[in-house]
C-alpha cells in the first residue's frame, strides 16, 4: 500500500480492524449451552408437548430425525436386534402356576383386551405422551396361568420375573405391582402391531413406572417367591422403579 | 470489473496462496473428525439407523473418541511458529468488517461491497462451529460421565446436544454444497492456491492488500 498517498476512505476501512463478532457469537453459544442444560429440562418437556400431535400424525417417520421429535429412542442390551416371526411366538407362563401356558400372540388376543393411552418416560429423560397401548392385562394372564396359593414351604408367590427373547434381558415386579390394572402385556402400540424395534411382538408396560421395567421381546413370565433384580438394576437403577419417586427424579407421574 | 468468463488473453493466470500447509491439515483433520462424529452420531440418535447398525457400545465409544479428539487439530496446528497463517485466519475470521455488515444488510444484493478473505457467510460460519464445538464437548461431556452432574443437567444437556448438532448439520451441509459449487474456493483448501482473478473478483480487499511480486 502506498504510505504517501491521501487517505482514502478505503484506507480508512482498511486501518479499522473491523468488531470482533466471532468472539462474541462464540461466548453467546457458550452462554446459551450453559443455560440451555441448566433449564433444557423444562424446555425439552415443553417442546416434545407441543411436538406431539405432529409426529403422531407422521408417517413417513422423518419427524424421528428432530431431536424434540418426541419419538421413542429404541435401546437394546444386546449387539443386534432380537427378531421373532409372529406366527411361530410364544410366551411361556411358568413357575409357580397350576396352569403352566405357552401362550401364541392369537392366544393372547383371544383374550378380554384392555386399552390404555398413557406416557412412555425413560430414566434417561425423554418422555413420549400419550401412546396408545392394547394388550391383556397382566393380572388376567396370571390367572389364566393360575398362581399357587399356598405352595410348599418358603415358595410363597410373591413376585413375578419376566425374561426376553433377546437373552439378556431380565425384569421383576412384585405380585402386587403385576396385578394393578396399568400394568398389561401389550400386543399394539400407537394404533397398529408393536415393531421389532419397540419390542414386538409382544412386550410388557408397566404405566407407572420407568422404561426399563417395560421389557421388550417378552419371552417368560414366571412366578416366583422373590424380586430380582433386572438387567439395569444390577447396574444401579431401583428396583421399585415409579416415575417422580425413584431413581432420583421428579418426574411428572404416570 | 473483471469478470471469471472472460479469457485471460495473453496472460499467465497469476495464482495466489490462500491456505499454507498447516491451515489445510488442521482443516481435513477437522472435516474427517466431524464426518466421523456426526454420522456416530446419527446411529446413536436415529431410531432405523440404530436399529440397522446396532453395537451400541462400539459406536458410543468411536464418537465420544472422536469428540475429545476433535479440538486437537486446531490447538496444536494453532500452536507454535507453523500456525502463524491459521492464526492470522482466525483473527480475520473473527474481525466483521462494515462491509460484512453491509453485505448481511443486504444479503449481498449491493455490488459496492467488498470484501476481504472471507465472505460475511464464512465469518458466521466460522464463529457458530468455533462455538459448537466447546458446547458439544461439555454437553457430551456431561451425558457420557452422567454419575458426576444433577439428572435434569443430564436431560438439558442431552437437549442441547441434540439441537446444536441439527443446526450443525445444517451448517456443514451448507458448507460442502458452497465449496462444491466454487471449484475455485475448494481447489484453495485442497491444493493451498487459488487464481488472482479469482480472488480479486470475490475478495477484492484481501487481493489488494496482497504483496505482489
Amino acid at each position: 500500500m502506498d504510505d504517501t498517498g491521501p487517505a482514502t476512505p478505503a484506507e480508512a476501512e482498511v486501518v479499522d480492524p473491523g468488531a470482533p463478532v466471532g468472539r462474541r457469537i462464540v461466548l453467546g453459544m457458550l452462554g446459551l449451552g450453559v443455560g440451555g442444560v441448566l433449564v433444557g429440562a423444562r424446555l425439552s418437556d415443553a417442546l416434545s408437548r407441543l411436538l406431539a400431535p405432529i409426529t403422531a400424525a407422521d408417517r413417513t417417520g422423518l419427524s424421528d430425525l428432530l431431536p424434540a421429535g418426541g419419538g421413542f429412542r429404541i435401546y437394546t442390551v444386546t449387539g443386534s436386534l432380537p427378531s421373532a416371526d409372529e406366527a411361530s411366538y410364544r410366551l411361556t407362563v411358568g413357575g409357580l402356576v397350576d396352569r403352566p401356558a405357552s401362550l401364541s400372540v392369537a392366544d393372547l388376543r383371544a383374550m378380554p383386551a384392555t386399552s390404555l393411552t398413557k406416557d412412555f418416560q425413560c430414566v434417561t429423560g425423554w418422555r413420549v405422551h400419550q401412546v396408545p397401548w392394547v394388550g391383556v392385562r397382566l393380572a388376567d394372564v396370571l390367572d389364566r396361568a393360575g398362581v399357587q396359593a399356598g405352595g410348599a414351604r418358603g415358595t410363597r408367590a410373591t413376585a413375578v420375573r419376566f425374561t426376553s427373547f433377546d437373552g439378556s434381558y431380565t425384569e421383576s415386579l412384585t405380585m402386587e405391582q403385576a396385578r394393578r390394572p396399568d400394568v398389561m402385556v401389550a400386543y399394539s402400540m400407537q394404533g397398529g402391531p408393536i415393531s421389532r424395534a419397540h419390542g414386538g411382538p409382544v412386550r410388557l408396560y408397566v404405566a407407572p413406572m420407568y422404561g426399563y421395567k417395560s421389557c421388550k421381546w417378552l419371552s417368560g413370565i414366571e412366578v416366583t417367591d422373590r424380586v430380582q433384580e433386572g438387567y439395569w438394576e444390577r447396574r444401579g437403577y431401583d428396583v421399585d422403579a415409579w416415575i417422580g419417586t425413584s431413581n432420583g427424579r421428579d418426574d411428572e407421574p404416570v | 470489473m473483471t469478470s471469471l468468463s472472460e479469457p485471460f488473453i495473453g496472460q499467465v493466470p497469476v495464482r495466489v496462496r490462500r491456505f499454507d500447509v498447516a491451515t489445510r491439515v488442521v482443516h481435513w483433520a477437522n472435516a474427517t473428525l466431524f464426518l466421523v462424529l456426526l454420522s456416530s452420531g446419527l446411529v446413536l440418535s436415529f431410531g432405523p439407523l440404530s436399529v440397522l447398525v446396532g453395537r451400541r457400545e462400539t459406536v458410543k465409544d468411536v464418537h465420544v473418541w472422536a469428540g475429545l479428539l476433535l479440538p486437537l487439530p486446531v490447538v496444536v496446528g494453532a500452536a507454535g511458529r507453523w500456525g502463524r497463517g491459521l492464526r492470522s485466519d482466525f483473527g480475520r475470521l473473527n474481525r466483521w468488517l462494515a462491509d460484512d455488515r453491509r453485505w448481511f444488510r443486504t444479503l449481498g444484493r449491493d455490488r459496492s461491497v467488498r470484501l476481504g478473505k472471507f465472505h460475511p457467510g464464512q465469518k458466521l460460519n466460522a464463529a457458530f462451529t468455533a462455538g459448537a464445538i466447546p458446547v458439544m464437548l461439555l454437553t457430551g461431556s456431561i451425558m457420557r460421565w452422567p454419575r458426576s452432574f444433577d439428572l435434569s443437567w443430564r436431560t438439558g444437556a442431552t437437549f442441547v446436544h441434540d439441537w446444536v448438532a441439527t443446526v450443525l448439520v445444517f451448517a456443514i451441509v451448507g458448507h460442502i454444497v458452497k465449496a462444491v459449487s466454487d471449484p475455485v474456493a475448494l481447489r484453495g483448501m485442497v491444493g493451498g492456491d487459488v487464481d488472482g482473478a479469482w480472488a480479486a473478483h470475490h475478495h477484492p480487499r484481501w487481493h489488494d492488500d496482497m504483496p505482489s511480486d
